[in-house]
C-alpha cells in the first residue's frame, strides 16, 4: 500500500515538475509579442505573435479559402509571403509548384507569425465577408434539387462577380456533429445585392444537403462567407459555349443576368445536360432570357426520356448534342459547370471541335 | 573501473550500437519515420540528427532519473511512465528553445521533434540502457552511437529511394512495400559486421 501511494505521489509530482516547466517555458520563451501584418503595402494588421498567419487573418475576418482548417493538407490557403515568413518548410512543398516557389507563394497556415511580415492576398480576397442572413424561401426545382433564397442581415449586402460562390456554414444537427463549409454557386442576379440565390441538389448522406432539405426552414438564421472563385466570364467578345449539368446551373444563372444587365452580346449557345425530362428546371426562366438577349440559345438535352414523358428537343449526352451541331469553336469559348465526369467528357469533345486548350473555363461540382 | 577504461568502453558501445547492433535494422525500433519520411536524403538528414540528438539527451535524463529517483525508491517498474513522461516534456522543451532563438536550426531540425516524440526508437535506447546496466559514460557512448546508427540507415534509406523514384516497381509493392523489402535486404547486410565486435 506504502508503495503504490509513494508511487503515485513521485510519478504525479514529476509530471507536475515538467508541466510547470512546459508552463513557464511557454510563458517567457514562446512569448513573440505583438506583431505586425502588412498586407498588400497599405493595410497593417496587429497581431499576436506564435499562431499562424491564416489563424491570425480569420480573426481579422480576412478569409482566405482554406478546406481543412490549418493542418496543411489542402493546400488551398496560399498567400504570397514577401518578407518575414522564413523558409519554405517540408509541410508545404508537396502543394508548391516551382514556380510558385520562385514568387513567395506560401501556405499561409504553415507559417508561424515569430516577427513583422509582410504578404500580398488577391484583391478580391479582401472583399471575403462572413454573411449572417435568413432564409427567405424555398423553392422546388425538381424531385431532388431545391432554390434556397438567403436575405443578408450583416452585413446587409454583397459584392460579387457572376460565376463565383460561397462557402455555407452547416452547423451540428441530429445525425452530424461536426460544423463544416460547403462551397455553392451564386445563382442570383449581380445587382440584387441584398440576397443570394443557390440551386442545391441533393446528396443521399450529404452533410450539408441533408441538413438543408430536411433541418433548414423559412425564417431561420443561415451564415457564410464569401465571395471566392476565379470562375467569370472573360473579357473578350468570342462567342460561348456553356456546358452545365443538375445544380451547375447555378453560375450561368448570375451570368446570363450580368449580360442583361451590362448589354452583353456575345453569340451564346447553353447546353444543359439532364437524365430524365423531370430533372430538367428553370426551362421557363432561361426562354425568357432568349427573349430578352437576342445571341444566346438555350439548348435542354435530355439523355434518357422515360416512356410517357414528352419529349421533342434534343436526347442523348451534352457532349453528342456538341457533336451533333458540329461548329466550328476554334473561334470560341467554353464555360462548364457541373460534375467532373461530365466537364472532362465535354473539354475532350470541344477540343474534337477545334477550341483551343485555354479557351476553356470550368469549375467542378466534386 | 577507471574513466579511461569507462570511455573506452563507451567507444566500443558506440560502435555496436552503430553497426553490429543497430536499433533500427536488428530491433527494427523506430519504423513509421522510417518508412515515410525516407523519400528524400535532405529530409532523412534533418530527421536522423534531430533522433541523435534527442536519443542522447533523454537516455542521459533517464539514466539520471531512473539511478536517483527511481532506483533509490524501489520503483523501478515505473521506468516506463517515467521515460516516456521525460521524453515528451523535453522534446517540447527543446522544441521552444529552438523555435525561439534559432529559427534556422528549427527549418532544419525542429519540424522533425514532435514527430519522434513517440517514436518507439528512443524509448528503446533509454529502456535498453537500463536492461543493460550501462554506467552514465557508457549510457553517453550508447545513446550516441544508437542515434548515429539510425540516421546512418535513414539517410542509407532515403539514397535507396531517391534512386528508386525512377525505377518501375510493381504497383502493388509501390511505396511501403517496397520499404519494408528493403530494410530487410539492409538488415540482412547489416548482419554482416556480427562478429567484428567479439
Amino acid at each position: 500500500m506504502y508503495s503504490v501511494a509513494l508511487a503515485v505521489l513521485i510519478i504525479s509530482s514529476v509530471s507536475a515538475m515538467l508541466a510547470l516547466l512546459l508552463v513557464v517555458a511557454d510563458r517567457f520563451i514562446a512569448n513573440y509579442g505583438r506583431c505586425t501584418i502588412t498586407i498588400n503595402e497599405d493595410r497593417r494588421i496587429d497581431v499576436q505573435g506564435g499562431k499562424n498567419v491564416l489563424a491570425a487573418l480569420t480573426e481579422e475576418k480576412l478569409f482566405i479559402p482554406s478546406a481543412c482548417g490549418g493542418r496543411g493538407t489542402c493546400g488551398y490557403c496560399k498567400v504570397k509571403a514577401t518578407e518575414g515568413a522564413g523558409p519554405v518548410l517540408p509541410t508545404e512543398t508537396p502543394f508548391l509548384t516551382p514556380e510558385e516557389v520562385d514568387k513567395n507563394v506560401r501556405l499561409s497556415c504553415q507559417i508561424k507569425i515569430r516577427n513583422d511580415l509582410k504578404i500580398e492576398i488577391p484583391e478580391e480576397l479582401l472583399s471575403v465577408r462572413e454573411f449572417e442572413g435568413v432564409c427567405a424561401a424555398i423553392t422546388d426545382l425538381t424531385y431532388d434539387t431545391k432554390l434556397f433564397r438567403f436575405e443578408l442581415k450583416d452585413p446587409p449586402a454583397i459584392d460579387f462577380i457572376p460565376g463565383q460562390y460561397i462557402q455555407l456554414f452547416c452547423p451540428r444537427y441530429k445525425g452530424n456533429s461536426e460544423e463544416i463549409y460547403r462551397a455553392y454557386s451564386i445563382a442570383s442576379d449581380p445587382a440584387d445585392k441584398g440576397a443570394i440565390d443557390l440551386v442545391v441538389r441533393r446528396v443521399l448522406g450529404g452533410i450539408c444537403t441533408t441538413w438543408l432539405f430536411e433541418y433548414l426552414a423559412v425564417g431561420h438564421g443561415v451564415r457564410f462567407n464569401g465571395p471566392y472563385g476565379e470562375f467569370r466570364l472573360s473579357g473578350t467578345d468570342a462567342p460561348m459555349i456553356w456546358v452545365a449539368g443538375g445544380s451547375g446551373m447555378a453560375p450561368f444563372v448570375s451570368l446570363l443576368h450580368q449580360m442583361k444587365n451590362e448589354g452583353i452580346k456575345r453569340r451564346t449557345n447553353y447546353y444543359f445536360g439532364s437524365n430524365k425530362v423531370k430533372d430538367l428546371f428553370f426551362v421557363d426562366r432561361m426562354r425568357q432570357f432568349e427573349q430578352q438577349m437576342e445571341n444566346f440559345r438555350f439548348v435542354p438535352v435530355v439523355a434518357a426520356p422515360d416512356e410517357g414523358e414528352e419529349w421533342q428537343g434534343e436526347r442523348g449526352l451534352v457532349t453528342q448534342a456538341l457533336e451533333r451541331e458540329g461548329i466550328d469553336l476554334s473561334e470560341h469559348e467554353g464555360y462548364l459547370c457541373g460534375s467532373p465526369g461530365m466537364i472532362d467528357a465535354s473539354i475532350k469533345v470541344m477540343n474534337q471541335l477545334g477550341m483551343p486548350e485555354n479557351s476553356v473555363y470550368y469549375d467542378k461540382f466534386a | 573501473m577507471n574513466i579511461g577504461g569507462e570511455l573506452w568502453t563507451a567507444a566500443v558501445v558506440a560502435f555496436a550500437a552503430i553497426f553490429t547492433n543497430n536499433i533500427l535494422l536488428m530491433f527494427f525500433l523506430g519504423m513509421c519515420p522510417f518508412t515515410s519520411v525516407s523519400r528524400e536524403v535532405k529530409t532523412a538528414f534533418g530527421l536522423g540528427l534531430a533522433v541523435v540528438f534527442v536519443m542522447t539527451s533523454t537516455s542521459l535524463l533517464n539514466w539520471l532519473a531512473y539511478h536517483h529517483i527511481l532506483v533509490p525508491l524501489k520503483l523501478e517498474f515505473f521506468r516506463f511512465i517515467m521515460f516516456i513522461i521525460i521524453i515528451a516534456a523535453f522534446v517540447q522543451f527543446v522544441e521552444m528553445v529552438i523555435d525561439r532563438y534559432s529559427p534556422k536550426l528549427y527549418y532544419g531540425l525542429g519540424i522533425f521533434l514532435p514527430l519522434i516524440t513517440v517514436n518507439c526508437a528512443i524509448l528503446g535506447a533509454s529502456l535498453f540502457m537500463v536492461i543493460r546496466d550501462y554506467t552514465f559514460i557508457v549510457t553517453i557512448g550508447f545513446g550516441f552511437g544508437s542515434g548515429l546508427g539510425w540516421l546512418l540507415a535513414i539517410m542509407a534509406m532515403a539514397g535507396i529511394r531517391q534512386r528508386l523514384a525512377h525505377a518501375r516497381i510493381p504497383r502493388g509493392l509501390d511505396g511501403p512495400g517496397i520499404t519494408l523489402i528493403i530494410a530487410g535486404l539492409m538488415a540482412l547486410a547489416f548482419i554482416g559486421f556480427t562478429g567484428v565486435l567479439s
